[in-house]
């Protein structure tokens, strides 16, 4: 018998920390976005245009995780993230709240090239 | 005596004029791409200089084009331009018979009264050749008059002429107006003063020169006129390489250019540049673009074309273009605006590289079908439209495959729209492996923003592209389904893409015409309106499309109909939130008035269309 403990793997593990620091993210690409379309402003996040997405059945991509990442200044990774949008306008029409959202994915792309650095 | 001192203005200005537009039209014709500078060869050399020289002919001189739009805008275009002309052509004729035949100095047949003073010859002798050209020559410069006239009275009563607003001119277009304006009545001046002077002139100039000279010191008069008219026709000259009246010389360069069969390509070139400078910033596009409405008047085309001619748009006037198409349809020189739009988006879009690495993995099993159906993505956000479909086809007993039933590849038809088409080139393939791979010789889309991409940008070999409402009129011509008419009213809204997009005006009118009583519209065919959904357009929010949209609605149901029709699933969608009316597809419309068809008769339709 060895004194050592086996670790018990469950298949859990402890969620990496998820809290959000404000200060050290990227706001300018938020403000350049709101400027240049400010229907962004009208998100409430519902996910309707996730939920209708043509990229969106073929990847994870959802325009309202982009939003809130935007939002957040969290910006790392988003620019790939954004280049699965085929600018089908489908999301525009079902945005319950008018979202000018093919506009919002353009300028969030220019915002990420041009204006976060 | 043939120079004076007097005719360096015009001829110094001429000089320069003619510098200017050599180097910037060697500039373009050297800069024109490889496909273009090739076209430039053949069409020299294939006899398409002949039916171009006769457009040339037709529109920068008549302006045929001008008139359609409007009798009193064509006189008054026509007038300066082809007035103008015969007065070049019919001087340096007049000018011949006094210098024996010979070939003169430029300056002197415009200054012809000048310098030759023919008493001979009284007002109206017109059996005599010089009094011949002396009649003439008054008559067309009275001719101009007319025109300029014209021009004055448009400043304040516009709507005579078929024109709601007329252009806001910038500081050069100002200054080149005013000294255009003054080259003829200083003219009719300088002649009538000479006139009075010496006896001679023609029955305008013999009579105001009289009338003048009753009362003024004529003689004293006329050398500080003949120097007013030069100096005006030289600051015309200077000013012209930068205002609109760049467009004189450019659209004869533009009508032979594309005569040779040169377009604008997907990227801002020269000819695009060419385009530009044709614009005469008329002002007829901007009462039909329905930008207007949303208050978004300087995104109307005459004023982004002059932001590019002048420099940079900004992105408003990029984006906000629902590329309807109206402009283009007026426009009396045919600028191509919607594809000059889109190169301006390239340029403004070129950072961003979408990628569709994804749809790699992206392989549906095989499906094998003779008629590929394609709902589109907003055929699936209409499923009305969509189950009529399917019911249809079912019905009409044809072996087809929903190519899109369960979502599918953008048809890439927004991206070009949007500038990205090399992003737009990889759906397009995509797609293209996907439709050639169902060995489909049909192909059958509900949208017409998909249809024009399909059929304008794919290659498909062997596979025929055909709108629903193609499709359906030939599904009921055939037999292959039956429908009733059940004698309602209806309206059909042509949109965009389909009709001015794609030319098909007639196809779902005859196929309504089987079902309903189709009421007449003031705007329909070539001028029907926007529905305000498009996806052309990038940045107007919904509020200033819903303004779009009401407008349309208002010329649309002003008969009462029972039903709006449509053939586009975004126009239905976009006007169905618009107003109680009840708001179909034509394939809803179909799908309504189906009638069972006997077996047989179906079997004998098979066969006859074999």
């Amino acid at each position: 018998m060895s004194g050592a403990v086996e670790k018990v793997r469950f298949g859990f593990s402890v969620n990496k920390d998820r809290q959000i620091d404000y200060d050290a993210n990227l706001k300018n690409v938020s403000d350049i976005v709101q400027k240049a379309e400010p229907t962004f402003n009208l998100c409430i996040s519902c996910g309707t245009c996730a939920s209708t997405c043509t990229a969106g059945k073929f990847t994870d991509f959802s325009l309202r995780k982009v939003i809130l990442m935007v939002r957040r200044g969290e910006t790392k990774g988003l620019e790939n993230e954004i280049t699965k949008c085929m600018l089908c306008g489908k999301c525009q029409l079902v945005c319950p709240r008018g979202v000018s959202t093919r506009n919002l994915i353009l300028q969030i792309h220019k915002a990420l090239k041009t204006g976060a650095l | 005596m043939t120079f004076d001192i007097f005719v360096i203005p015009f001829f110094g200005g001429l000089l320069f004029l003619l510098a200017v537009l050599f180097i910037r039209f060697t500039a373009w014709l050297a800069t024109l791409d490889k496909s273009g500078r090739k076209k430039l060869g053949h069409g020299l050399l294939n006899g398409q200089i002949f039916p171009a020289t006769w457009e040339v002919f037709m529109e920068s001189l008549l302006h045929r084009r001008m008139f359609k739009q409007n009798k009193l805008l064509g006189f008054m275009h026509m007038s300066f331009a082809f007035g103008w002309f015969l007065l070049i052509v019919l001087g340096n004729l007049e000018s011949r018979i006094y210098s024996g035949g010979h070939v003169n100095p430029p300056y002197y047949p415009i200054f012809l009264k000048f310098f030759v003073h023919d008493k001979r010859t009284l007002p109206f002798e017109l059996y005599t050749l010089p009094g011949f050209f002396r009649f003439i020559m008054d008559f067309v410069l009275l001719f101009i008059l007319s025109g300029l006239v014209l021009a004055l009275i448009k400043r304040v009563r516009s709507k005579w002429f078929g024109m709601k607003r007329t252009t806001q001119h910038s500081r050069f277009d100002k200054w080149a107006i005013t000294s255009l304006w003054l080259i003829f009545p200083l003219r009719l001046l300088a002649e009538s003063f000479t006139a009075g002077a010496y006896q001679g002139g023609g029955f305008l100039t013999n009579t105001l020169g009289t009338f003048f000279a009753a009362f003024l010191p004529v003689e004293y008069l006329y050398y500080p006129a003949w120097w007013a008219y030069s100096t005006a026709l030289g600051v015309f000259f200077v000013t012209l390489p930068w205002s609109r009246y760049m467009h004189i010389p450019t659209e004869v360069l533009l009508i032979y250019l594309r005569h040779f069969g040169i377009k604008t390509g997907k990227k801002p070139d020269s000819f695009s540049e060419i385009e530009i400078y044709s614009c005469p910033r008329c002002g007829v596009c901007i009462d039909v673009c329905q930008m207007n409405s949303a208050g978004r008047t300087s995104s109307t085309p005459a004023y982004f074309l002059r932001s590019l001619r002048y420099g940079n748009p900004d992105d408003e006037q990029n984006a906000n273009c629902m590329l309807c198409g109206r402009c283009h349809e007026v426009c009396p020189v045919q600028i191509d605006t919607l594809a000059i739009r889109i190169a301006a988006r390239y340029e403004d879009n070129k950072l961003l590289v979408p990628s569709f690495k994804y749809l790699d993995q992206f392989d549906p099993s095989d499906t094998t079908a003779d008629i590929l159906y394609f709902a589109g993505c907003m055929g699936h956000l209409t499923p009305a439209v969509k189950k009529a479909m399917l019911k249809i086809l079912t019905a009409s007993g044809e072996r087809f495959s929903f190519m899109d039933e369960d979502g599918s590849v953008c048809c890439g038809r927004p991206l070009l729209l949007a500038g990205l088409h090399e992003a737009a080139a990889e759906l397009i393939r995509k797609n293209t492996d996907l439709i050639t791979r169902s060995g489909a010789k049909t192909f059958v889309t509900s949208c017409p923003i998909c249809y024009k991409v399909f059929n304008e940008e794919y290659k498909l070999p062997g596979v025929e592209i055909l709108h629903h409402s193609q499709y359906l009129l030939r599904l009921v011509e055939s037999g292959k389904i039956k429908v009733n008419n059940t004698g309602i009213t209806a309206v059909y809204h042509d949109p965009c893409e389909l009709g001015r997009g794609s030319k098909i005006y007639n196809e779902p009118r005859w196929l309504l015409d089987r079902m309903v009583t189709i009421n007449k519209t003031e705007q329909e065919r070539e001028n029907s309106l926007c529905c305000g959904g498009s996806v052309g357009d990038l940045s107007m929010n919904h509020t200033e499309r819903n303004v779009i949209r009401d407008e349309a609605l208002k010329v649309l149901l002003a008969s009462e109909p029972d039903i709006l029709v449509t053939a586009c699933p975004l126009c239905k969608k976009t006007f169905d939130n618009g107003t109680e009316t009840v708001v179909m597809d034509i394939a809803e419309v179909v799908s309504e008035r189906l009638q069972p068809a006997s077996k047989t008769e179906l079997s004998a339709a098979v066969e006859i269309a074999g």
